[in-house]
C-alpha cells in the first residue's frame, strides 16, 4: 500500500512537469512501451523503438511495472531501461509468475540490449530497424525440469522493424511492427529452455497500432510462440490494448490478453495493466 | 414533437450536413485539401506564427536563431506551408539542404522543431487529419536538414 501511494506520489510530481525539457528530444509516445520482458515495444513484443526519449547526444531512463492476469496465472513484472542517443538500448526486468492452482512462483531474470541499426521511426521512408538480445535466467528451476525442459538459461536474438505511416487512416497515424525472434525458451522462458525439440525456432511478432490522438493510441499484437515441449502444449499469444501518454514523464497501458493454452490449462483470458516513467 | 419525430427530424439534418460536406469535398480539387484544412492562407499564417513564439520560447533551438531575419524567415515558411499543402503560392526561398548546410542542426534540435511545430498545431486547432498531413510531408526534409 504505502509503495502504491508512493508510486501515485510519484506519478504526479512526473505529470506535473513541463511538456518539453526532461526526458528527451524525441516526440510523445515514439519510445513505445514496456513490454513484459523489458526494453522498449509492445506489451507482449519487442520493437525496434528505444526506450524514452533521448535523441542525439541525449541519455534517457525508464522504469516500469506491469501485472497480467488471466484465469489461472498471474504475472508480475517490474524493470528499467537505459536508452542512449536514440541509438543502444539495456534493460533489466524481472518477471515473477504466480502459478494459481499450485500455490507457486516462479521467478526469471530478463538481461536485453538493442541497437537501432538502420532508419528512423518518423523520417525515413524505410522503416526503423534494430537488432537485440535477451537473455533469460530462470531462478525456480524445479517445475521447468519437472516437464521436460532442458536449461534453466537462454538467449534470445531478434530483428525488428517498426514504421510509422503519417494519416494513414482517416488522417490518423498508423504503427506497425514486426519483430522476428530466434528462441528456445518455452513460454517465454518461464517454463524454462530447450526441450524435447531442442533447437532454436523462429517466431514472428507483429503490434499494429492507430493514433487516436498524439495521446490515445489503440493496437493489437500478435506472439507467435515456439512448441518445444511434448508434455505441454504452447500456443500463440495475442492481446487488444490502448495506451495512454499524459506527457513524456508517464505512460499507462491497459489491454485484455488471451495466452489461450499455458501448461495444459486452456482458457487463459485475461488483463494486462503496465505503467511507465520516463526522466 | 415526439422523441422519435425529433431523433428523426436530426437524423435528415445530419444527412443534410453531411452530403453538402461530401459536396464541399468533391467540389475542392483534391490537391489543396490539406491547404483548407489548415485554414488557407490566413490559418497558414496563424500556424507560422504560433510555431514562431513556440520557437522563441523554447531554448533548446531558440539559439540557432540569433542570426536569422525573422520576418524573412516567416515569409519563407508561410510560402512553404502554403506550397506544400497545396495552395496558390510559390516557395522562393533556397532548398532545405542549402538553408540549412553548415548549420550543425542535429537529430535533438530537428525533434525540438518538430515537437514546437506539434504545439503549434494544437493551438491553432488545426483538425488531427491536418496536422498529421503537414507533418508527414515535412518528416522527409529530415534527410536534408540534420548534419550528417
Amino acid at each position: 500500500m504505502t509503495r502504491c501511494v508512493g508510486m501515485l506520489l510519484l506519478t504526479i510530481v512526473l505529470v506535473a512537469g513541463p511538456a518539453h525539457a526532461g526526458p528527451g528530444s524525441r516526440i510523445l509516445a515514439t519510445g513505445g512501451a514496456s513490454p513484459i520482458e523489458g526494453g522498449s515495444g509492445g506489451g507482449l513484443s519487442p520493437w525496434a523503438t528505444i526506450t524514452g526519449y533521448a535523441s542525439s547526444g541525449e541519455t534517457g531512463f525508464t522504469a516500469f511495472a506491469t501485472h497480467v492476469s488471466v484465469a489461472d496465472f498471474g504475472l508480475t513484472t517490474a524493470g528499467a531501461a537505459v536508452g542512449w542517443h536514440d541509438r543502444v538500448e539495456a534493460s533489466f526486468a524481472r518477471q515473477r509468475l504466480q502459478v494459481d492452482p499450485l500455490d507457486m512462483t516462479l521467478e526469471q531474470h530478463v538481461y536485453g540490449v538493442k541497437v537501432r541499426v538502420l532508419g528512423s521511426l518518423l523520417y525515413t521512408p524505410w522503416p526503423q530497424v534494430s537488432v537485440g538480445a535477451q537473455h533469460k535466467r530462470h531462478r525456480d528451476f524445479a517445475l521447468p525440469a519437472a516437464l521436460g525442459a532442458r536449461d534453466d538459461s537462454g538467449t534470445d536474438v531478434y530483428l525488428s522493424a517498426s514504421r510509422l505511416w503519417f494519416a494513414a487512416v482517416a488522417g490518423r497515424n498508423l504503427f506497425a511492427n514486426v519483430t522476428a525472434r530466434r528462441t528456445r525458451a518455452v513460454e517465454t522462458g518461464l517454463l524454462g529452455f530447450g526441450g524435447d525439440r531442442n533447437g532454436h525456432r523462429t517466431v514472428l511478432e507483429t503490434s499494429l497500432a492507430v493514433f487516436l490522438t498524439d495521446r490515445w493510441v489503440v493496437g493489437y499484437e500478435y506472439r507467435q510462440k515456439p512448441d518445444l515441449l511434448d508434455s505441454v502444449r504452447e500456443r500463440d499469444w495475442q492481446d487488444a490494448f490502448i495506451a495512454y501518454f499524459p506527457s513524456k514523464r508517464v505512460s499507462v497501458v491497459a489491454a485484455r490478453v488471451n495466452l489461450d493454452e499455458i501448461a495444459n490449462l486452456p482458457g487463459q483470458d485475461g488483463w494486462y495493466l503496465s505503467m511507465q516513467v520516463a526522466w | 414533437m415526439s422523441a422519435r419525430a425529433g431523433a428523426c427530424a436530426r437524423g435528415a439534418l445530419l444527412l443534410v450536413v453531411l452530403s453538402v460536406a461530401l459536396g464541399a469535398c468533391a467540389v475542392q480539387p483534391r490537391g489543396d485539401r490539406l491547404y483548407h484544412e489548415l485554414g488557407g492562407g490566413p490559418g497558414i499564417e496563424r500556424l507560422v506564427d504560433a510555431f514562431l513564439l513556440r520557437l522563441a520560447a523554447d531554448e533548446r533551438v531558440v539559439d540557432s536563431f540569433a542570426d536569422t531575419d525573422i520576418e524573412a524567415f516567416r515569409q519563407r515558411l508561410i510560402e512553404q506551408f502554403c506550397e506544400l499543402s497545396g495552395g496558390p503560392c510559390e516557395y522562393g526561398g533556397r532548398s532545405m539542404l542549402e538553408a540549412h548546410h553548415g548549420l550543425g542542426i542535429d537529430d535533438a534540435q530537428f525533434n525540438a522543431l518538430v515537437e514546437d511545430l506539434i504545439l503549434a498545431l494544437a493551438d491553432v486547432d488545426a483538425p488531427w487529419g491536418a496536422r498529421n498531413r503537414l507533418l508527414g510531408l515535412l518528416a522527409p526534409m529530415h534527410r536534408d536538414i540534420v548534419k550528417r
